[in-house]
């Protein structure tokens, strides 16, 4: 259903349509065991060509970081296909699998170990791979992201929250992964701060040709890096559109207009 | 507008410390009458202080000092730490951003609230519970008996944020600073949040500082904006005005943000001019 048939939108080139980076066909996410159990997600299926973006929307517990944490394994009790680069993805992760796929998390204060310096937080997963010219990617990774080597022998509590999450950006590209999953990466930033991280991950999609997926609340957002949306709520997709549908405001599901509507900005009640 | 609510003259927060003073608020001078304010400003830009400062809420080593504080015409400065709980709560309340840290994790979520209101009035327990729960569906929480005896962690984000805006209204304060109230909400949930405030500005006169980093939140529910940065007040407008905005600083926040309608490849980036910091704080009188 999700993947859309459209004659004109969207702003991917054929090309790079023909082939999809990421499928994912009725996923289920479970939490807890008997009684407590709780299905996060609902048989979610989407669809994101390579060098494609692609949001996902919606309000705290809808499921959209799950979907997330499923593609990335952070959550393992889940069913459905989950294709990376055309191949199904098991239960049990590969190696070579974390270097296709990384992710940036939303908490810059959290996300990074906070008595690890910067250099072991980037060299870490390229020791684990056996990477060489380790001294030059961390250097190179710090100058990519805007930060330049004179950051490697910092520590996180010196750096600011906007300069944190270029970090975890870095870290993320070590492994020079074809897909990045971010799960609100600025929404702990202030504006001027995410105009700069919007940027710099425009900028990297760009250059390197990634696959983003980014899930987040805000609309404004997802409409600028973005060219096909799903909106999230109880678990389920309620629509998947491209950008042009959000921004000229005709959505079909009732939630997705409420959601539009909310980010206008204040409206005294009817 | 008549005689202000509140009157706020050249006020500073510092924070000394063994090499250098931080100076969080450096001289600022507003009035808030029976309207809506909005403070904005990035997070150092000393918005919070600000708000904490009135209430005197700024621990130690912090030091507030001020010409004037006047609320009501009452010089709060002037006041015993027994006098000022008696205004804390009851004649000004203070939301705070994070329901998670201000609600007691272990007390039940009503109990808190009709303490709230017992401490400022006379009322009986029975009473205080009833009004609690009123309170509770006022802030549009469904099934309000059940969340009455639920503890903090029993419920979800949204609903601790009106359990806190339930719990800072129940004493019917005559100004509300509400500090990032709604910034950990859902949009939807939000905007019940500021239809419950609005509701009290234009029914009970009360007056609102509206503290907040989400420039078009700002712009379309105050009636007024004050824009801090680096602890001055840069520039003020008429809420309704602030695309209009002069000040590059303003401008800057403004043109960062993305905008649904307007798409653009990059996002401009805020240049900052050192000569902000050091330029005069702008009075804010309404």
């Amino acid at each position: 259903m999700p993947t859309l048939n459209k004659p004109n939108g969207s702003n991917l080139n054929n090309e790079s349509k023909s082939k999809i980076a990421l499928q994912i066909e009725n996923l289920n996410v479970h939490f807890g065991e008997g009684h407590d159990r709780f299905q996060a997600v609902k048989d979610v299926s989407i669809s994101v060509a390579e060098g494609g973006s692609f949001g996902l929307v919606g309000e705290s517990g809808s499921g959209k970081s799950t979907v997330l944490r499923a593609v990335s394994g952070l959550v393992t009790d889940w069913d459905g296909v989950i294709d990376v680069d055309g191949e199904h993805i098991s239960k049990k992760r590969e190696m070579s699998y974390c270097r296709t796929i990384q992710m940036v998390f939303q908490d810059p204060y959290a996300s990074l170990h906070p008595r690890h310096s910067i250099d072991r937080t980037l060299s870490e997963p390229l020791r684990l791979h056996k990477f060489d010219n380790i001294d030059d990617r961390v250097n190179q990774a710090l100058i990519d992201v805007g930060l330049g080597a004179s950051f490697r022998f910092r520590y996180p509590h010196q750096l600011s929250g906007g300069q944190r999450q270029r970090v975890a950006i870095a870290r993320a590209l070590m492994l020079e992964p074809v897909i990045l999953l971010l799960d609100e990466p600025t929404s702990a930033l202030d504006v001027s701060v995410q105009a700069e991280i919007l940027n710099l991950l425009s900028d990297i999609r760009k250059k390197r040709k990634l696959t983003y997926i980014l899930v987040t609340h805000d609309l404004a957002v997802v409409a600028h890096m973005c060219d096909e949306i799903a909106v999230m709520s109880h678990g389920e997709i309620v629509e998947v559109m491209d950008v042009d549908t959000m921004r000229h405001s005709t959505p079909k599901h009732e939630y997705t207009r409420e959601l539009l509507q909310a980010s206008e900005g204040y409206q005294p009640e009817a | 507008m008549s005689k202000p609510l509140l009157e706020v003259e050249d006020l500073w927060v510092r924070f000394p410390s063994k090499r250098r003073v931080v100076e969080a608020v450096r001289g600022i001078s507003f009035s808030v009458g029976r309207e809506r304010v909005g403070i904005v400003g990035e997070s150092g830009s000393g918005k919070s202080m600000t708000g904490r400062a009135i209430l005197r809420l700024i621990r130690e080593p912090g030091e507030v000092e001020a010409k004037k504080i006047h609320f009501d015409g009452q010089d709060l400065q002037g006041l015993s730490e027994k006098q000022m709980r008696d205004v804390r709560g009851h004649k000004i309340s203070l939301v705070m951003q994070d329901p998670k840290f201000s609600l007691n994790p272990v007390m039940k979520v009503g109990d808190q609230i009709a303490e709230a209101y017992r401490v400022h009035t006379n009322a009986s327990k029975a009473e205080a519970k009833k009004r609690s729960i009123e309170m509770l569906n006022a802030v549009q929480i469904r099934n309000p008996e059940r969340v009455y005896d639920s503890y903090p962690h029993e419920v979800s984000g949204g609903m601790g944020q009106r359990i806190m805006i339930a719990m800072m209204l129940i004493p019917e304060p005559d100004l509300l600073i509400a500090d990032e109230p709604t910034s950990a909400l859902d949009v939807t949930v939000q905007m019940r949040v500021l239809q419950i405030m609005d509701k009290l500005v234009k029914e009970r006169g009360m007056g609102l500082i509206f503290i907040s980093h989400d420039l078009n939140l700002v712009a379309s529910f105050c009636d007024r904006v004050i824009i801090m940065y680096g602890g001055r007040i840069v520039e003020t407008c008429r809420a309704d005005e602030l695309q209009n905005a002069k000040h590059p600083y303003t401008r800057g926040l403004l043109n960062a943000l993305p905008d649904i309608h307007k798409p653009k490849d990059q996002l401009s980036v805020l240049e900052r001019d050192p000569k902000w910091i050091e330029d005069p704080s702008v009075d804010a009188y309404s």
